[in-house]
């Protein structure tokens, strides 16, 4: 009998992980083409046009493309770690995905300290960026892994802050209970002023440098580095990369969608006909936007003022939201 | 406290590694396999402006000039580290933990100042 | 200070022996606007040298003067500098118009500071766009070329080409400048401005560009002056010199217009001269619409200008002259002359050397980009590697120019 729930509940497992990897591999190939095409139209162009209707078969183009490109393994490389890395990088980034509640049902893993698995194992990404340029044995892709690095630890502390102030609020690690806290229209969403704005902006700048994105690309850094630490990476490799790099948005976007925006709750209670996992997924892709947003408007920082900004300003506004809300939550 | 069922909430973080790392590899292969194979030495070289490059990339020491803030790193995100569980049970352990909290934080923070006045954290220049 | 923390730290910061690294930024690199290499020096991300290697797109220009006749050879300098081809087609004339004491026509003269402006602007427009993609603001260069493109409308209207325009002429220019040029003109310089609010708007107070930009590689105008920089580069660091208004050639001295200057002499204040100076070209273009008067656009010299081309089929005399242009060129007085502009990139100058024959006996091109480069070692020294490409941005070299 116990072996029976448990084979069922495996497979359930297996099922939900495998649409959830599926889905999550799938992504890049529609928003590559709305980012290109959202480019385009900040750029005052059309963004891709020929192959198929208005250019969405463009990314399966490309994608077959890197499939039919050689794979390079420079001679100086380390090669056991460069063949690894990329694998290091886009593994944990998916594996975020687990904890997430896309709506009260629908969830790979309810665990009770799901907001610190999330950060811990997004953390974990960064090994593959940086082994991967170190690997390289190329001056371009060494100076991107070393950026890297000091992204990590310009960032991962002022996000930590950031979210410590959302568990305050909920007093729960759980992600589906952090959503359940926030139920009940937008006013009791986390991004309201009387919640948690300041540890959703902290959270915002932070999740960029998380995702490498403009404007703190600074490990690939195309302008400098001419690509950083993915210089010699050429075919499937570096695409396992750049899909990290969307599994790294999505992620940020997801989390930040629980955290603050109230996950898979509706603007105001009487638009709970529609199922909350559409309002999730609308989050969600308004998040990814603001993020193709800034990319197309802004210029990138330089890593060393990048550092100044994640330790001088996010970290001590990182402590003091967390000491306000403490506070608040004392008094009240 | 609810119970906590490790088997039903980590087993899917394994599976789900797993299969990523399958979707992945497969994908690897498959690129190995269709890839055409083409290889001379100008080509496996590192990439360096299209000039032959001037000693190894690792060869040597390289300057990290960040060491200091890396160190402060680890401090801080110990400190984070104590804080979830202080977060989740704050209202319910009261006034004294909080402001036992709060003396802990600014201790770090004063050997946070102190590090900033220092200069480590100007380490450019 | 940061070295000072190091010390008291950790116990053997002393022992830890670091190296420099030797890094090639080019040819082949994403933002060294062509073939441009640089050998930095590195102590980790810090520039400790940086050395300019150029020649990779040498054509021999000056060498391939020597062989042509001084017709022939105006179309060998739209490809110097080729985001402003105008400014390089009007210098060489101009000396060539020196050695002959020669001056073109008052209407021609009015269109060239039109052309010279409106190539001043799309230069200046890809400076601004191009050095702003390699800091990672890619929408600029776009809404930027949007821009240009109406420029080199304008170019194409009026000679039939857009970059290699070969328009200029001894004694004038190649066509005249009709209605619906004009008209499409004054369109275009009513526009500009929008434009312009656009980049400023992304750009100028912009918190991420102001940082990427203000204090970063400064040139003191001493240095630059003894380096020789020119043009906005030398202007934004305080040096009020302006051929345009010192030298005046052509019309400019009927012209009103101001030279904008700053004293910074950093990457932002390259880039805001650049768009003051755009300010200023509309201002310019727009009086020399007013003006412009009626009459002939090439001088009615036949030892010099070609005849028109319809007379040459009709009139003996014209077919004479015509012939002999075609077979001998110009054959000038014996002597040496010098001119120099304000080429969007800084002072233009052709010398040229005459030993009374049909071919120049010596063209030496003094061309902005290869001097300006001379000071991207001072600029760049003790900055970091992502300043290297602020810094080559905001210089504006173009290798067409600069390896010659």
């Amino acid at each position: 009998m116990i072996e029976f729930v448990l084979g069922n509940a495996l497979i359930m497992i297996l099922i939900k992980s495998f649409i959830a990897v599926g889905i999550v591999f799938s992504l890049p190939l529609p928003f590559t083409w709305i980012e290109r095409k959202i480019a385009g139209h900040i750029q005052v162009r059309p963004g891709p046009m020929r192959v198929g209707f208005h250019g969405v078969l463009q990314p399966f183009a490309d994608g077959l493309k890197l499939f039919l490109k050689e794979d390079i393994i420079p001679d100086g490389a380390d090669k056991f770690l460069f063949r690894v890395a990329p694998y290091l990088t886009l593994i944990p980034y998916i594996a975020i995905f687990v904890a997430i509640p896309v709506a009260g049902n629908a969830y790979l893993s309810d665990m009770n300290v799901g907001v610190l698995y999330v950060l811990a194992i997004g953390g974990l990404s960064i090994y593959g960026i940086i082994l991967g340029g170190w690997a390289s044995n190329s001056k371009y892709a060494l100076l991107g892994g070393l950026r890297a690095a000091a992204q990590m630890i310009s960032y991962e502390v002022a996000m930590g802050f950031a979210v410590i102030g959302v568990i305050m609020m909920a007093q729960s690690l759980n992600m589906r209970e952090i959503v359940e806290a926030q139920g009940g229209g937008i006013l009791s969403w986390n991004i309201m002023p009387h919640k948690q704005l300041i540890g959703f902006y902290i959270f915002l700048v932070a999740g960029f440098a998380e995702s490498n994105r403009i404007p703190f690309d600074i490990p690939e850094g195309e302008g400098e580095l001419g690509g950083g630490f993915h210089t010699e990476y050429s075919g499937m490799r570096f695409s396992l990369f750049a899909m990290a790099e969307y599994a790294a948005m999505f992620s940020i976007c997801a989390i930040g969608t629980v955290l603050y925006l109230g996950g898979w709750h509706a603007p105001h209670p009487a638009l709970d006909v529609i199922p909350g996992f559409i309002w999730f997924i609308i989050k969600v892709v308004c998040f990814v936007y603001i993020f193709m947003w800034v990319r197309f408007s802004w210029p990138r920082y330089r890593y060393d003022q990048l550092m100044a900004l994640g330790w001088k300003f996010l970290i001590p506004l990182g402590v003091a939201n967390v000491l306000v809300t403490g506070l608040f939550i004392m008094l009240w | 406290m609810p119970e906590v069922n490790v088997f039903q909430d980590y087993l899917p973080v394994m599976i789900v590694m797993g299969i990523t790392a399958m979707f992945a590899f497969g994908a690897v292969v498959a690129g190995v396999i269709l890839k055409p194979k083409n290889k001379y030495p100008e080509k496996l070289g590192p990439w360096e402006c299209g000039i032959e490059p001037e000693g190894e990339a690792d060869a040597g020491k390289f300057t990290v000039q960040f060491y200091i803030i890396a160190v402060l790193f680890v401090i801080f995100d110990v400190e984070t580290l104590f804080l979830f569980p202080w977060a989740v049970v704050l209202d319910k352990i009261g006034m004294f933990a909080f402001i036992e909290m709060v003396l802990f934080i600014a201790i770090l923070l004063v050997g946070f100042f102190y590090a900033w006045a220092k200069g480590a954290l100007e380490w450019v220049k | 200070m940061a070295n000072e923390a190091v010390e008291i730290v950790g116990p053997d910061a002393g022992k830890i022996e670091t190296r420099e690294m030797t890094l090639n930024m080019g040819p082949q690199h994403p933002s060294t606007h062509g073939v441009l290499r640089i050998v930095l020096t590195l102590s980790g991300e810090r520039v400790l040298n940086a050395e300019c290697i150029i020649g990779y797109l040498h054509r021999g220009v000056e060498k391939i003067a020597e062989s042509r006749n001084y017709h022939s050879f105006i179309p060998y300098t739209d490809r110097l500098d080729y985001m402003a081809g105008m400014s390089n087609n009007l210098s060489y004339v101009m000396a060539v118009e020196k050695l002959l004491d020669l001056e073109a026509p008052e209407r021609a003269q009015y269109i060239r500071v039109i052309c010279a402006e409106l190539s001043r602007i799309a230069g200046h427009i890809v400076a601004i766009g191009a050095s702003a993609l390699d800091l990672g603001a890619m929408t600029v260069l776009l809404y930027g070329f949007r821009d240009r493109e109406m420029v080199l409308d304008l170019f194409e209207m009026i000679c039939g080409s857009r970059m290699t325009v070969n328009y200029m002429r001894i004694g004038g220019v190649s066509g005249d400048a009709t209605e619906m040029f004009l008209k499409k003109c004054r369109e275009f310089i009513d526009y500009l401005p929008k434009g312009l609010a656009e980049y400023e708007q992304l750009l100028t107070n912009n918190r991420i560009w102001l940082k990427r930009t203000k204090d970063v590689g400064k040139i003191s105008a001493k240095d630059a002056i003894a380096l020789g920089l020119g043009g906005p580069n030398l202007r934004a660091a305080g040096v009020n010199r302006d051929l345009r208004r010192d030298e005046p050639y052509l019309v400019y001295d009927k012209l009103d217009f101001r030279v904008p200057l700053r004293e910074n002499g950093d990457v932002f204040d390259r880039y805001i001269i650049r768009i003051w100076e755009m300010r200023e070209s509309i201002k310019i273009i727009r009086q020399c619409l007013d003006q412009m008067p009626e009459g002939p656009f090439i001088a009615q010299e036949t030892k010099y200008s070609f005849p028109d081309r319809d007379k040459v089929k009709t009139d003996m005399e014209s077919m004479i002259h015509h012939f002999k242009l075609v077979m001998h060129g110009i054959t000038p007085p014996k002597g040496e002359v010098y001119f120099g502009l304000e080429s969007p990139k800084g002072e233009l100058g052709m010398y040229l050397v005459s030993d009374g024959g049909g071919k120049p006996y010596r063209l030496k091109i003094r061309s902005p980009s290869f001097v300006n480069l001379e000071s991207l070692n001072t600029m760049c020294k003790d900055e970091l590697i992502a300043d290297v490409v602020a810094v080559i941005g905001s210089l504006d070299p173009v290798m067409g120019e600069t390896d010659k």
